[in-house]
């Protein structure tokens, strides 16, 4: 296929992959828009697949037959509160696969049309160097948010002393070592580069907590695309640089909007986990409050005689797959003619968006479903506030403590319902490590237990 | 005047392209946040362009098996990626 050819059904792919997006931009639109994802994936594919540089076909085809399988199998069967971890690793593999597409551009430049070995272009060189880099930090960083979200390896932040030194110093080694390499197509230097990238980015992961990760995810999202744009620089293939470019920038919105939500500084969550002062200030204003427990009896009780009722799921409620339950729950009490909302915050669950797939999962309607800014002033008018498997996201001291480590955060006004109800495993604070002031208010009932016993619980109460 | 270099030209695409990405993204509804990320993660696989170059076109081995490799990774994600968007959208777009 001719050149100028390829150029233009790459062109017609990077467009489809831009109305992929596009379509995501409501419910209705959005299987349309996985079309023309598809749609523009295999014109690229297949426009390759068609340039007479390639001659053989065997390690394509069998390579797309065992890759393609595996994935399909995978995403079939994985259920939906693993969302987060298949995420990460699906991350690892991009830049993976961006390692391994820049090692074969050095050890075989003429096969992508780019010079020959030793004498590559050094603009080319730089962009290989980044690309390789980036993508080995994309894999290592992916690999250990899997492990972290998996339940792998502790989910608490892991921090060591002179961690941050480390990592700026291995930060500086890798710029001047792509510098270096750039100069003398070095290929030691090519490989010790990567070494370096995937040290760090496991370093870079290590420290960022369990309730951090749906900005890690996002990140790790964002850097997926600039390998692919890395790459696409040095083939010069604008088919990768605009996908890249279109993928980077999805990634760095999103973690915008995460850290956004917690009114964090993304620089602030790469260095790690809450300050550990705040713990100690916590342990150190240990006295017995007084709080009112509930039954699943009450539960059923209360919320049978409100008008409205607000359900707030947090991570808790993926953890004990309660989605379905819960949904069971909310339709017998919808035949009470009881109004029942649910309210999500940006950061609830372990990725973006994570709890609307659950409760859809679970058939929970579309339009039920409001965002934290859609359904805030509705809780003054509220009976019953029903908050499932949260806790930092609804406490209202990040809006009047302002020495609290989570003053400032957006949160969910639940304490202006009538009644809030408190489904929880203990009396344990959430992942900022900070009291709940709710759960010593008059109005508030916590109800201990499984999220999705409690639930199962109340169905039966409210039944009988 | 000089020609100008392919790297300036692909500077420019992407540039432009992250502008594009930019207001594209900023009109998704937050509740598709999670297929937005599983698509995003499918199409970046587009790398596979350079995998097939590599597997395809090669003469040593080596680089054949680097592109081998990159081939499959870079499939699982394009087939799982897809398929997993499809499976959620499909949850959003239940009838009732």
């Amino acid at each position: 296929m001719n050149a100028n050819f390829s150029a233009v059904s790459y062109l017609i792919s990077s467009v489809c992959f831009i109305l992929a997006l596009q379509g995501l931009s409501s419910a209705k639109t959005s299987q349309r828009g996985l079309s023309f994802g598809i749609a523009g994936m295999t014109l690229a594919i297949g426009t390759t697949l068609a340039s007479p540089i390639v001659i053989s076909y065997g390690w394509i085809l069998s390579g797309i037959i065992v890759g393609g399988t595996i994935g399909t199998l995978i995403a079939q069967k994985i259920q939906m509160t693993a969302l987060p971890q298949l995420v990460a690793a699906f991350h690892s593999l991009v830049g993976l696969a961006a390692v391994c597409v820049a090692a074969a551009a050095l050890l075989e430049p003429a096969a992508f049309n780019i010079g020959q070995v030793g004498s590559i272009a050094a603009g080319s060189l730089v962009e290989m160097g980044l690309g390789v880099a980036i993508g080995a930090i994309t894999f290592t960083g992916s690999v250990v948010a899997f492990a972290k979200l998996q339940g792998l390896v502790s989910g608490n932040p892991l921090i060591f002393k002179g961690q941050h030194p480390l990592n700026a110093v291995l930060g500086i080694v890798l710029i001047l070592m792509i510098a270096l390499f750039a100069m003398n197509e070095c290929h030691g230097l090519f490989w010790a580069l990567t070494l370096v990238s995937l040290l760090l980015g496991f370093l870079l992961i290590l420290p960022i907590g369990g309730a951090d990760m749906p900005v890690v995810i996002s990140m790790l999202n964002s850097y997926s695309g600039w390998a692919a744009a890395g790459i696409g620089f040095t083939l010069g293939n604008s088919l990768l640089i605009i996908t890249g470019a279109l993928v980077g920038a999805s990634g760095a919105i999103l973690s915008y909007i995460m850290c956004k939500g917690m009114n964090r500084s993304i620089v602030n969550i790469i260095l790690g986990g809450f300050g550990v002062e705040v713990t100690a200030a916590v342990q150190g204003s240990k006295e017995q409050r007084a709080y009112k427990t509930g039954s699943a009896e009450d539960a059923s009780f209360i919320m049978k005689n409100a008008k409205s009722v607000v359900i707030v799921p947090g991570y808790g409620m993926a953890v004990a797959q309660a989605q379905h339950a819960l949904r069971e729950m909310a339709d017998i009490l919808r035949g009470e003619d009881v109004q029942v909302r649910y309210a999500i915050h940006p950061v609830a669950g372990r990725m973006p968006g994570h709890m609307n797939v659950l409760l859809a999962e679970a058939n929970v309607p579309y339009e039920d479903v409001l965002e934290l800014e859609e359904i805030n002033r509705d809780f003054g008018q509220t009976d019953v506030a029903f908050v499932i498997g949260a806790n930092d996201v609804t406490n209202p001291a990040a809006k009047t403590d302002s020495t609290s480590p989570i003053f400032g955060m957006p949160v969910l006004d639940v304490e202006k319902a009538k009644t809030v109800l408190f489904v929880k495993r203990s009396m344990a604070p959430g992942y900022a490590g900070v009291d709940n002031e709710l759960f010593y208010r008059d109005n508030t009932l916590m109800l201990f237990g499984d999220a999705k016993k409690m639930c199962e619980e109340i169905i039966k109460a409210l039944q009988e | 005047m000089e020609v100008i270099s392919p790297f300036i030209l692909g500077f420019t695409v992407f540039v432009l392209a992250i502008f594009v990405g930019y207001y594209v993204v900023w009109k998704v509804t937050p509740a598709l946040h999670s297929p937005l990320m599983s698509i995003t993660n499918a199409i970046s696989s587009v790398i596979i362009v350079g995998a097939v170059l590599a597997a395809g076109s090669a003469q040593d081995t080596l680089t054949q098996i680097f592109g081998f490799g990159a081939v499959v990774m870079a499939s699982i994600n394009i087939f799982g990626g897809f398929v997993v968007t499809r499976r959620m959208l499909e949850m959003f777009n239940k009838k009732k």
